[in-house]
Protein backbone atom coordinates (compact mmCIF):
# COMPACT_ATOMS: atom_id res chain seq x y z
CA UNK A 1 0.00 0.00 0.00
CA UNK A 2 1.08 3.51 -0.81
CA UNK A 3 1.69 5.59 2.14
CA UNK A 4 2.08 9.52 1.90
CA UNK A 5 4.15 10.67 4.99
CA UNK A 6 4.30 14.69 6.22
CA UNK A 7 6.23 16.17 9.50
CA UNK A 8 6.13 19.68 9.92
CA UNK A 9 7.44 19.42 13.30
CA UNK A 10 10.70 20.95 13.17
CA UNK A 11 12.56 23.44 11.01
CA UNK A 12 12.97 20.56 8.22
CA UNK A 13 9.64 19.69 6.93
CA UNK A 14 9.64 16.44 5.48
CA UNK A 15 7.32 14.48 2.99
CA UNK A 16 7.98 11.03 1.74
CA UNK A 17 6.14 8.41 -0.19
CA UNK A 18 6.62 4.62 0.47
CA UNK A 19 5.47 1.33 -1.07
CA UNK A 20 4.85 -0.45 2.30
CA UNK A 21 8.29 -0.02 3.83
CA UNK A 22 9.98 1.20 0.94
CA UNK A 23 10.82 4.69 0.39
CA UNK A 24 9.97 5.40 -2.92
CA UNK A 25 10.82 9.35 -3.00
CA UNK A 26 11.56 11.56 -0.22
CA UNK A 27 12.12 15.21 0.55
CA UNK A 28 13.25 17.47 3.61
CA UNK A 29 13.40 21.28 3.14
CA UNK A 30 14.70 23.60 5.17
CA UNK A 31 11.96 25.70 5.48
CA UNK A 32 11.94 27.39 9.13
CA UNK A 33 8.79 29.06 9.73
CA UNK A 34 7.97 28.94 6.01
CA UNK A 35 6.29 25.41 6.56
CA UNK A 36 2.71 26.86 4.86
CA UNK A 37 3.86 28.29 1.49
CA UNK A 38 6.25 25.07 0.91
CA UNK A 39 4.26 22.07 2.57
CA UNK A 40 2.00 21.42 -0.86
CA UNK A 41 4.67 22.60 -3.39
CA UNK A 42 6.74 19.67 -1.44
CA UNK A 43 4.00 17.00 -1.61
CA UNK A 44 3.14 17.72 -4.99
CA UNK A 45 7.08 17.57 -6.16
CA UNK A 46 7.59 14.26 -4.15
CA UNK A 47 4.58 12.26 -5.78
CA UNK A 48 5.85 13.48 -8.86
CA UNK A 49 8.94 11.94 -8.70
CA UNK A 50 7.41 8.60 -7.22
CA UNK A 51 5.41 8.40 -10.06
CA UNK A 52 2.04 8.69 -7.84
CA UNK A 53 -1.43 10.10 -8.34
CA UNK A 54 -2.48 11.33 -4.92
CA UNK A 55 -5.97 9.41 -6.21
CA UNK A 56 -3.72 6.67 -5.55
CA UNK A 57 -2.72 6.59 -1.65
CA UNK A 58 -4.37 4.29 0.89
CA UNK A 59 -3.31 5.87 3.85
CA UNK A 60 -1.26 8.79 5.20
CA UNK A 61 1.06 9.42 8.17
CA UNK A 62 1.67 12.37 9.59
CA UNK A 63 3.71 13.78 12.99
CA UNK A 64 1.35 15.43 15.90
CA UNK A 65 4.42 16.86 17.50
CA UNK A 66 5.59 17.53 19.62
CA UNK A 67 6.92 21.28 18.27
CA UNK A 68 6.45 24.88 17.39
CA UNK A 69 2.85 25.20 16.85
CA UNK A 70 2.04 27.05 13.83
CA UNK A 71 3.93 25.04 11.83
CA UNK A 72 3.07 21.94 13.75
CA UNK A 73 -0.80 22.37 12.34
CA UNK A 74 0.09 22.91 8.93
CA UNK A 75 1.45 19.49 8.53
CA UNK A 76 -1.81 17.97 10.60
CA UNK A 77 -4.45 20.23 8.61
CA UNK A 78 -2.67 19.13 5.11
CA UNK A 79 -2.69 15.48 5.81
CA UNK A 80 -6.09 15.69 7.55
CA UNK A 81 -7.73 17.70 4.44
CA UNK A 82 -5.95 15.55 1.70
CA UNK A 83 -6.99 12.43 3.46
CA UNK A 84 -10.66 13.87 3.57
CA UNK A 85 -10.41 14.30 -0.18
CA UNK A 86 -8.51 10.68 -0.67
CA UNK A 87 -11.12 8.64 1.23
CA UNK A 88 -7.39 7.37 3.28
CA UNK A 89 -6.70 6.78 6.80
CA UNK A 90 -4.48 9.74 8.47
CA UNK A 91 -2.22 8.33 11.41
CA UNK A 92 -0.87 10.55 13.67
CA UNK A 93 2.60 9.86 15.12
CA UNK A 94 4.65 11.17 17.89
CA UNK A 95 7.45 13.63 15.70
CA UNK A 96 9.91 12.19 18.34
CA UNK A 97 9.52 8.97 17.48
CA UNK A 98 10.82 9.83 13.60
CA UNK A 99 14.17 10.99 14.73
CA UNK A 100 16.87 8.14 15.07
CA UNK A 101 16.73 4.54 16.04
CA UNK A 102 16.80 2.45 18.50
CA UNK A 103 17.82 3.13 22.49
CA UNK A 104 18.39 6.99 22.64
CA UNK A 105 16.89 10.07 23.33
CA UNK A 106 15.84 12.59 21.12
CA UNK A 107 15.81 16.85 21.43
CA UNK A 108 14.50 19.29 19.47
CA UNK A 109 14.09 22.67 19.73
CA UNK A 110 11.13 24.17 21.17
CA UNK A 111 12.00 27.35 20.75
CA UNK A 112 11.84 29.97 23.95
CA UNK A 113 15.40 28.27 24.84
CA UNK A 114 13.93 24.82 25.94
CA UNK A 115 13.92 21.57 23.99
CA UNK A 116 11.28 18.82 23.17
CA UNK A 117 12.62 15.09 24.37
CA UNK A 118 11.58 11.52 24.49
CA UNK A 119 13.50 8.71 25.30
CA UNK A 120 13.57 5.19 24.05
CA UNK A 121 14.78 2.09 25.36
CA UNK A 122 13.47 -0.17 22.25
CA UNK A 123 9.89 1.26 23.08
CA UNK A 124 9.14 4.61 24.23
CA UNK A 125 10.93 5.08 27.70
CA UNK A 126 10.16 8.22 29.09
CA UNK A 127 8.41 12.11 27.56
CA UNK A 128 7.57 13.58 25.17
CA UNK A 129 8.13 16.44 27.83
CA UNK A 130 9.31 19.85 27.33
CA UNK A 131 12.17 22.10 29.48
CA UNK A 132 15.06 23.82 29.78
CA UNK A 133 18.39 21.89 28.48
CA UNK A 134 20.04 22.32 31.45
CA UNK A 135 17.47 21.27 34.09
CA UNK A 136 16.12 17.78 32.27
CA UNK A 137 17.48 14.73 33.55
CA UNK A 138 17.63 12.84 30.79
CA UNK A 139 18.12 8.47 31.30
CA UNK A 140 22.04 7.58 30.04
CA UNK A 141 21.09 6.81 26.55
CA UNK A 142 23.00 8.12 23.09
CA UNK A 143 21.20 11.78 22.45
CA UNK A 144 19.99 12.37 18.98
CA UNK A 145 18.25 15.26 17.54
CA UNK A 146 18.82 19.02 17.27
CA UNK A 147 22.77 19.09 17.77
CA UNK A 148 22.96 22.95 18.74
CA UNK A 149 21.92 21.60 22.37
CA UNK A 150 24.71 19.72 23.11
CA UNK A 151 26.84 22.73 25.02
CA UNK A 152 23.59 23.39 26.96
CA UNK A 153 23.05 19.43 28.02
CA UNK A 154 26.03 18.81 28.97
CA UNK A 155 26.51 16.01 26.16
CA UNK A 156 27.37 14.96 22.51
CA UNK A 157 24.31 15.16 20.49
CA UNK A 158 24.35 13.24 17.40
CA UNK A 159 22.65 15.02 14.37
CA UNK A 160 19.23 13.50 13.40
CA UNK A 161 16.11 14.83 11.71
CA UNK A 162 12.94 13.37 11.00
CA UNK A 163 12.72 10.60 8.23
CA UNK A 164 10.12 8.85 6.34
CA UNK A 165 11.18 5.35 7.55
CA UNK A 166 11.31 6.89 10.87
CA UNK A 167 7.32 8.33 10.58
CA UNK A 168 6.27 4.42 8.99
CA UNK A 169 8.21 3.25 12.03
CA UNK A 170 6.19 4.89 14.41
CA UNK A 171 2.96 4.15 13.33
CA UNK A 172 1.29 2.46 16.21
CA UNK A 173 -1.05 -0.83 14.93
CA UNK A 174 -4.60 -0.67 15.29
CA UNK A 175 -7.33 2.04 13.72
CA UNK A 176 -5.75 5.93 13.30
CA UNK A 177 -6.65 8.19 16.36
CA UNK A 178 -8.58 11.77 16.45
CA UNK A 179 -5.02 14.17 15.24
CA UNK A 180 -4.32 16.02 18.43
CA UNK A 181 -1.36 17.41 18.46
CA UNK A 182 1.11 17.36 21.24
CA UNK A 183 1.05 20.48 22.44
CA UNK A 184 2.79 19.86 25.83
CA UNK A 185 2.18 23.64 26.47
CA UNK A 186 -1.07 25.08 27.61
CA UNK A 187 -1.89 28.28 25.18
CA UNK A 188 -2.91 30.38 28.41
CA UNK A 189 0.68 30.13 29.52
CA UNK A 190 0.85 33.20 26.88
CA UNK A 191 -2.57 35.44 27.04
CA UNK A 192 -0.83 37.46 24.28
CA UNK A 193 -4.77 38.73 24.13
CA UNK A 194 -5.16 40.82 20.58
CA UNK A 195 -7.43 43.66 21.47
CA UNK A 196 -5.81 46.44 23.53
CA UNK A 197 -7.20 47.20 26.92
CA UNK A 198 -8.33 50.81 27.26
CA UNK A 199 -6.06 53.04 28.21
CA UNK A 200 -7.25 56.07 30.55
CA UNK B 1 -16.35 29.26 -16.11
CA UNK B 2 -20.62 30.76 -15.82
CA UNK B 3 -21.63 30.10 -12.49
CA UNK B 4 -18.36 28.05 -10.71
CA UNK B 5 -18.79 26.54 -7.36
CA UNK B 6 -16.30 27.68 -4.97
CA UNK B 7 -15.55 26.46 -1.58
CA UNK B 8 -14.40 29.22 1.33
CA UNK B 9 -11.85 28.83 4.39
CA UNK B 10 -12.28 31.88 6.82
CA UNK B 11 -9.77 31.71 9.79
CA UNK B 12 -8.43 34.86 10.19
CA UNK B 13 -9.69 35.30 13.57
CA UNK B 14 -11.71 33.15 16.33
CA UNK B 15 -14.22 32.00 13.68
CA UNK B 16 -13.85 28.91 11.44
CA UNK B 17 -15.90 29.99 8.77
CA UNK B 18 -16.68 27.54 5.70
CA UNK B 19 -18.74 28.28 3.09
CA UNK B 20 -20.01 27.08 -0.83
CA UNK B 21 -21.27 29.88 -3.11
CA UNK B 22 -22.03 29.58 -6.52
CA UNK B 23 -22.17 32.26 -9.01
CA UNK B 24 -23.39 34.63 -6.33
CA UNK B 25 -25.84 32.02 -5.07
CA UNK B 26 -25.20 31.55 -1.16
CA UNK B 27 -25.32 27.47 -0.87
CA UNK B 28 -23.81 27.27 2.72
CA UNK B 29 -22.58 28.89 5.07
CA UNK B 30 -21.15 26.59 8.03
CA UNK B 31 -19.32 28.28 11.58
CA UNK B 32 -17.19 27.15 14.37
CA UNK B 33 -16.40 29.39 17.05
CA UNK B 34 -14.23 29.42 20.15
CA UNK B 35 -15.66 33.21 21.03
CA UNK B 36 -16.69 31.48 24.31
CA UNK B 37 -13.03 30.50 25.12
CA UNK B 38 -11.76 34.00 24.98
CA UNK B 39 -14.22 36.00 26.68
CA UNK B 40 -12.73 35.51 29.58
CA UNK B 41 -9.52 36.89 28.10
CA UNK B 42 -11.73 40.27 27.47
CA UNK B 43 -10.45 39.53 23.93
CA UNK B 44 -9.30 37.18 21.11
CA UNK B 45 -6.39 34.57 22.14
CA UNK B 46 -4.38 33.66 19.37
CA UNK B 47 -3.13 30.33 20.10
CA UNK B 48 -6.73 29.36 21.57
CA UNK B 49 -8.64 30.09 18.57
CA UNK B 50 -5.58 28.45 16.42
CA UNK B 51 -6.24 24.98 18.24
CA UNK B 52 -9.78 25.35 17.80
CA UNK B 53 -9.59 25.87 13.83
CA UNK B 54 -7.70 22.30 13.87
CA UNK B 55 -9.77 20.93 15.65
CA UNK B 56 -12.80 22.51 13.45
CA UNK B 57 -11.67 22.59 9.95
CA UNK B 58 -12.08 18.60 8.76
CA UNK B 59 -15.80 18.65 10.45
CA UNK B 60 -17.09 22.28 9.59
CA UNK B 61 -16.16 21.58 5.88
CA UNK B 62 -18.48 18.21 5.74
CA UNK B 63 -21.24 20.78 7.97
CA UNK B 64 -20.82 22.98 4.53
CA UNK B 65 -20.76 20.62 2.08
CA UNK B 66 -23.71 18.60 3.83
CA UNK B 67 -26.09 22.02 3.82
CA UNK B 68 -25.18 22.41 0.48
CA UNK B 69 -26.31 19.47 -0.30
CA UNK B 70 -22.76 18.96 -2.48
CA UNK B 71 -19.84 16.91 -3.11
CA UNK B 72 -16.24 17.79 -2.45
CA UNK B 73 -15.97 16.17 -6.19
CA UNK B 74 -18.75 19.36 -7.37
CA UNK B 75 -15.92 21.65 -6.24
CA UNK B 76 -14.49 23.98 -9.19
CA UNK B 77 -12.28 26.59 -6.91
CA UNK B 78 -11.36 26.71 -3.20
CA UNK B 79 -10.87 29.95 -1.83
CA UNK B 80 -9.01 31.39 1.23
CA UNK B 81 -8.67 34.19 3.41
CA UNK B 82 -4.65 35.11 3.47
CA UNK B 83 -4.74 37.89 5.29
CA UNK B 84 -4.87 40.48 7.31
CA UNK B 85 -5.51 38.73 10.67
CA UNK B 86 -3.77 36.50 12.91
CA UNK B 87 -1.31 34.81 11.13
CA UNK B 88 -0.87 31.69 13.32
CA UNK B 89 -4.89 31.48 12.73
CA UNK B 90 -4.71 32.74 9.42
CA UNK B 91 -2.13 29.65 8.51
CA UNK B 92 -4.58 27.27 9.54
CA UNK B 93 -6.85 28.13 7.19
CA UNK B 94 -4.39 28.79 4.27
CA UNK B 95 -2.93 24.59 4.77
CA UNK B 96 -6.21 23.44 4.37
CA UNK B 97 -7.34 24.95 1.71
CA UNK B 98 -3.97 24.53 -0.63
CA UNK B 99 -4.52 20.50 0.48
CA UNK B 100 -7.89 20.61 -0.58
CA UNK B 101 -7.13 22.43 -4.25
CA UNK B 102 -4.65 20.44 -4.38
CA UNK B 103 -6.15 17.13 -3.55
CA UNK B 104 -9.05 18.25 -5.84
CA UNK B 105 -6.59 19.64 -8.92
CA UNK B 106 -8.94 22.79 -8.67
CA UNK B 107 -7.58 26.18 -8.65
CA UNK B 108 -6.81 28.18 -5.41
CA UNK B 109 -7.13 32.12 -4.72
CA UNK B 110 -5.86 33.77 -1.56
CA UNK B 111 -8.11 36.48 -1.20
CA UNK B 112 -8.41 39.55 1.19
CA UNK B 113 -10.34 39.48 4.44
CA UNK B 114 -11.78 42.80 3.75
CA UNK B 115 -12.45 42.86 0.39
CA UNK B 116 -14.70 39.86 1.31
CA UNK B 117 -16.39 41.91 3.93
CA UNK B 118 -17.25 43.78 0.57
CA UNK B 119 -18.36 41.09 -2.00
CA UNK B 120 -20.37 39.21 0.51
CA UNK B 121 -22.74 41.64 -0.30
CA UNK B 122 -23.52 40.57 -3.62
CA UNK B 123 -25.44 36.63 -2.12
CA UNK B 124 -28.25 39.08 -1.25
CA UNK B 125 -28.20 41.91 -3.57
CA UNK B 126 -26.36 40.83 -7.10
CA UNK B 127 -23.50 42.36 -8.39
CA UNK B 128 -22.65 45.67 -7.08
CA UNK B 129 -22.83 48.68 -9.09
CA UNK B 130 -19.10 49.33 -10.34
CA UNK B 131 -17.61 52.31 -9.04
CA UNK B 132 -19.44 51.89 -5.33
CA UNK B 133 -18.07 53.16 -2.08
CA UNK B 134 -17.68 51.20 -0.21
CA UNK B 135 -17.50 51.38 4.38
CA UNK B 136 -15.73 48.82 5.52
CA UNK B 137 -16.22 48.46 9.56
CA UNK B 138 -15.20 45.38 11.36
CA UNK B 139 -13.21 44.55 15.09
CA UNK B 140 -9.55 45.43 13.60
CA UNK B 141 -10.46 48.21 10.60
CA UNK B 142 -12.33 50.78 9.37
CA UNK B 143 -11.97 52.36 6.18
CA UNK B 144 -14.00 53.89 3.63
CA UNK B 145 -12.66 52.43 -0.25
CA UNK B 146 -13.73 53.86 -3.96
CA UNK B 147 -14.60 50.13 -5.86
CA UNK B 148 -13.92 50.55 -9.17
CA UNK B 149 -13.69 46.79 -9.73
CA UNK B 150 -14.10 44.64 -6.74
CA UNK B 151 -12.06 42.15 -8.88
CA UNK B 152 -8.57 43.85 -8.69
CA UNK B 153 -9.11 47.57 -8.18
CA UNK B 154 -9.99 49.20 -4.77
CA UNK B 155 -8.91 52.10 -3.77
CA UNK B 156 -8.40 53.19 0.22
CA UNK B 157 -9.88 56.88 0.47
CA UNK B 158 -9.26 56.84 3.95
CA UNK B 159 -9.12 54.75 7.51
CA UNK B 160 -9.11 55.08 11.13
CA UNK B 161 -6.02 56.21 12.11
CA UNK B 162 -6.10 54.96 16.00
CA UNK B 163 -9.33 52.30 16.63
CA UNK B 164 -11.42 50.86 14.45
CA UNK B 165 -14.79 51.28 14.82
CA UNK B 166 -15.51 47.62 15.99
CA UNK B 167 -12.46 47.95 18.54
CA UNK B 168 -14.08 50.99 19.78
CA UNK B 169 -17.76 49.15 20.92
CA UNK B 170 -15.38 46.40 22.77
CA UNK B 171 -13.88 48.87 24.61
CA UNK B 172 -16.99 50.87 25.55
CA UNK B 173 -18.19 47.80 26.39
CA UNK B 174 -15.38 47.22 29.11
CA UNK B 175 -16.09 50.70 30.37
CA UNK B 176 -19.84 49.54 30.85
CA UNK B 177 -19.34 46.04 32.17
CA UNK B 178 -21.08 44.41 28.78
CA UNK B 179 -19.53 41.39 27.75
CA UNK B 180 -17.05 40.90 24.91
CA UNK B 181 -17.68 41.26 21.79
CA UNK B 182 -18.94 44.48 22.97
CA UNK B 183 -20.62 45.33 19.73
CA UNK B 184 -24.17 43.41 20.10
CA UNK B 185 -24.70 44.15 23.77
CA UNK B 186 -23.91 47.88 23.39
CA UNK B 187 -26.67 47.52 20.52
CA UNK B 188 -29.08 46.49 22.64
CA UNK B 189 -28.49 48.68 25.24
CA UNK B 190 -28.84 51.22 23.21
CA UNK B 191 -32.44 50.41 22.53
CA UNK B 192 -33.58 51.17 25.81
CA UNK B 193 -31.56 53.96 25.84
CA UNK B 194 -31.43 57.68 24.40
CA UNK B 195 -28.30 59.71 23.60
CA UNK B 196 -28.41 62.24 25.88
CA UNK B 197 -24.73 62.52 26.45
CA UNK B 198 -22.75 64.90 24.06
CA UNK B 199 -19.39 62.74 23.15
CA UNK B 200 -17.21 64.00 20.76
CA UNK B 201 -17.42 63.09 16.93
CA UNK B 202 -13.45 62.60 16.01
CA UNK B 203 -11.77 64.14 12.84
CA UNK B 204 -15.19 66.01 11.82
CA UNK B 205 -13.40 69.89 11.84
CA UNK B 206 -13.43 71.19 8.40
CA UNK B 207 -9.42 71.11 8.33
CA UNK B 208 -9.42 67.62 9.01
CA UNK B 209 -8.57 64.32 6.41
CA UNK B 210 -12.87 63.62 5.15
CA UNK B 211 -12.44 60.27 5.16
CA UNK B 212 -10.17 59.51 7.99
CA UNK B 213 -11.32 58.27 11.02
CA UNK B 214 -10.54 58.17 15.08
CA UNK B 215 -12.27 56.77 17.75
CA UNK B 216 -9.86 56.52 20.57
CA UNK B 217 -10.75 60.06 21.84
CA UNK B 218 -14.39 59.12 21.89
CA UNK B 219 -13.91 55.73 23.78
CA UNK B 220 -11.51 57.77 26.28
CA UNK B 221 -14.64 60.55 26.76
CA UNK B 222 -16.69 57.41 27.29
CA UNK B 223 -14.55 56.10 29.74
CA UNK B 224 -13.73 59.48 31.68
CA UNK B 225 -17.46 60.42 31.48
CA UNK B 226 -18.61 57.29 33.24
CA UNK B 227 -15.58 57.50 35.66
CA UNK B 228 -16.32 60.84 36.97
CA UNK B 229 -20.69 60.17 37.55
CA UNK B 230 -19.16 57.37 39.83
CA UNK B 231 -17.32 59.52 41.32
CA UNK B 232 -19.70 61.56 42.11
CA UNK B 233 -21.79 59.07 43.19
CA UNK B 234 -24.21 59.18 40.02
CA UNK B 235 -25.91 56.38 38.79
CA UNK B 236 -24.87 55.52 34.90
CA UNK B 237 -27.78 55.18 32.93
CA UNK B 238 -25.78 52.49 30.63
CA UNK B 239 -28.47 52.31 27.97
CA UNK B 240 -27.84 55.85 27.78
CA UNK B 241 -23.98 55.99 27.36
CA UNK B 242 -24.70 53.42 24.62
CA UNK B 243 -26.80 54.93 23.03
CA UNK B 244 -25.24 58.30 22.89
CA UNK B 245 -21.57 56.41 21.79
CA UNK B 246 -23.53 54.93 19.68
CA UNK B 247 -24.67 58.00 17.98
CA UNK B 248 -21.47 59.86 17.59
CA UNK B 249 -19.83 56.40 16.13
CA UNK B 250 -22.93 56.16 13.36
CA UNK B 251 -22.82 60.19 12.80
CA UNK B 252 -19.11 60.05 11.74
CA UNK B 253 -19.40 56.93 9.58
CA UNK B 254 -22.54 57.77 8.02
CA UNK B 255 -21.47 61.20 7.08
CA UNK B 256 -17.91 60.44 5.95
CA UNK B 257 -19.63 57.66 3.82
CA UNK B 258 -22.19 59.82 2.51
CA UNK B 259 -19.51 62.77 1.54
CA UNK B 260 -17.10 59.98 0.25
CA UNK B 261 -20.13 59.40 -2.31
CA UNK B 262 -20.73 62.91 -3.30
CA UNK B 263 -17.70 63.85 -3.62
CA UNK B 264 -16.59 60.72 -6.23
CA UNK B 265 -19.96 61.01 -7.97
CA UNK B 266 -21.00 57.73 -6.81
CA UNK B 267 -24.49 57.02 -6.11
CA UNK B 268 -23.96 53.48 -4.52
CA UNK B 269 -22.66 52.53 -1.16
CA UNK B 270 -22.58 49.28 0.22
CA UNK B 271 -21.56 48.89 4.31
CA UNK B 272 -19.65 45.54 5.46
CA UNK B 273 -17.78 44.08 8.38
CA UNK B 274 -18.89 43.46 11.67
CA UNK B 275 -19.94 46.98 12.90
CA UNK B 276 -22.62 46.98 9.75
CA UNK B 277 -24.93 44.78 11.51
CA UNK B 278 -25.35 47.17 14.10
CA UNK B 279 -29.31 48.41 14.30
CA UNK B 280 -28.39 52.14 14.41
CA UNK B 281 -25.88 52.37 11.89
CA UNK B 282 -28.12 50.62 9.16
CA UNK B 283 -31.01 53.04 10.43
CA UNK B 284 -28.92 55.92 10.23
CA UNK B 285 -27.20 55.13 7.06
CA UNK B 286 -30.77 54.57 5.12
CA UNK B 287 -32.05 57.64 6.13
CA UNK B 288 -29.09 59.88 5.15
CA UNK B 289 -28.38 57.84 1.45
CA UNK B 290 -32.15 58.22 1.07
CA UNK B 291 -31.57 61.80 1.66
CA UNK B 292 -28.94 62.21 -0.62
CA UNK B 293 -30.05 59.93 -3.41
CA UNK B 294 -27.48 57.32 -3.05
CA UNK B 295 -28.80 53.59 -3.00
CA UNK B 296 -27.31 51.82 0.10
CA UNK B 297 -26.42 48.01 0.33
CA UNK B 298 -25.90 46.40 3.60
CA UNK B 299 -25.99 42.61 3.68
CA UNK B 300 -27.98 40.94 6.66
CA UNK B 301 -26.69 40.44 9.90
CA UNK B 302 -25.38 37.23 9.61
CA UNK B 303 -23.59 38.00 6.65
CA UNK B 304 -21.57 40.98 8.33
CA UNK B 305 -19.60 38.98 10.97
CA UNK B 306 -16.50 36.88 9.67
CA UNK B 307 -17.74 33.54 7.62
CA UNK B 308 -16.53 31.72 4.38
CA UNK B 309 -19.69 32.22 2.46
CA UNK B 310 -17.91 35.79 2.18
CA UNK B 311 -14.73 34.42 0.88
CA UNK B 312 -16.22 32.24 -0.92
CA UNK B 313 -17.99 35.10 -2.82
CA UNK B 314 -15.27 37.09 -3.21
CA UNK B 315 -13.41 33.63 -5.06
CA UNK B 316 -16.25 33.26 -6.89
CA UNK B 317 -16.18 36.73 -8.21
CA UNK B 318 -12.24 36.34 -9.16
CA UNK B 319 -12.84 33.13 -10.97
CA UNK B 320 -15.88 34.74 -12.84
CA UNK B 321 -14.02 37.41 -14.13
CA UNK B 322 -10.80 35.60 -15.11
CA UNK B 323 -8.19 36.63 -12.30
CA UNK B 324 -5.23 34.44 -11.91
CA UNK B 325 -5.25 32.04 -9.28
CA UNK B 326 -2.80 32.20 -6.50
CA UNK B 327 0.80 30.76 -6.77
CA UNK B 328 1.12 26.95 -4.61
CA UNK B 329 3.60 29.00 -2.32
CA UNK B 330 0.79 30.67 -1.17
CA UNK B 331 1.19 31.90 2.29
CA UNK B 332 -0.58 34.38 5.05
CA UNK B 333 -0.14 38.15 5.56
CA UNK B 334 -0.87 39.11 8.35
CA UNK B 335 -0.86 42.86 7.38
CA UNK B 336 -2.38 42.45 3.70
CA UNK B 337 -3.18 45.84 2.67
CA UNK B 338 -6.26 46.51 1.45
CA UNK B 339 -6.33 47.51 -1.96
CA UNK B 340 -4.15 43.67 -2.96
CA UNK B 341 -7.57 41.58 -3.32
CA UNK B 342 -6.23 38.90 -3.93
CA UNK B 343 -2.23 37.64 -4.19
N1 LIG C 1 -24.54 44.96 16.40
C1 LIG C 1 -23.29 45.42 16.42
N2 LIG C 1 -23.02 46.72 16.66
C2 LIG C 1 -21.76 47.20 16.68
N3 LIG C 1 -20.68 46.43 16.52
C3 LIG C 1 -20.88 45.12 16.28
C4 LIG C 1 -22.18 44.54 16.22
N4 LIG C 1 -22.04 43.21 15.98
C5 LIG C 1 -20.70 42.98 15.91
N5 LIG C 1 -20.02 44.11 16.10
C6 LIG C 1 -18.57 44.28 16.17
O1 LIG C 1 -17.99 43.76 15.02
C7 LIG C 1 -16.67 43.31 15.32
C8 LIG C 1 -16.45 41.97 14.73
O2 LIG C 1 -16.58 42.11 13.34
P1 LIG C 1 -15.72 41.24 12.34
O3 LIG C 1 -16.01 39.82 12.64
O4 LIG C 1 -15.96 41.72 10.97
O5 LIG C 1 -14.29 41.73 12.84
P2 LIG C 1 -12.93 40.99 12.78
O6 LIG C 1 -13.02 39.95 11.74
O7 LIG C 1 -12.56 40.65 14.16
O8 LIG C 1 -11.97 42.13 12.27
P3 LIG C 1 -11.40 42.35 10.79
O9 LIG C 1 -12.49 41.99 9.85
O10 LIG C 1 -11.05 43.78 10.77
O11 LIG C 1 -10.23 41.45 10.70
C9 LIG C 1 -16.53 43.31 16.83
O12 LIG C 1 -15.72 44.39 17.20
C10 LIG C 1 -17.97 43.49 17.29
O13 LIG C 1 -18.07 44.21 18.53
MG1 LIG D 1 -13.70 40.36 9.84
Amino acid sequence: MLTLAIDTATPTLVVGLADGDRVLAEAGVPSGTRHAELLTPTVTDVLTRAGVALADVGRLVVGLGPGPYTGLRVGIVTAAALGDVVGAPVHGVCSLDAVGDGPRVVVTDARRKEVYWRAYDGAPLAGPGVGRPEELDLPDLPVVGDARFAERLGRGVAPAEVTTAGLLRAVPAGPPAPLTPLYLRRPDAVPNVVRKPVTR
Amino acid sequence: MAEPLVLGFETSCDETGIGLVRGHTLLSDALATSMAEHERFGGVVPEIASRAHLEAMVPTVHRALADAGAALSDVDAVAVTSGPGLTGALLVGVAAAKAYALALGVPLYGVNHLAAHVAVDELEHGRLAEPSIAMLVSGGHSSILLVPDLSQDVVELGRTIDDAAGEAFDKVARVLDLPFPGGPPIDRAAQEGTASIAFPRGLTGPRDPAYDFSFSGLKTAVARWVEAQQRDGVHVSVPDVAASFQEAVVDVLTAKAVRACRDHGVDHLVIGGGVAANSRLRAVAQERCDAAGIVLRVPSRRLCTDNGAMVAALGSRLVMAGVAPSQPDLGADSSLPIDVVSR
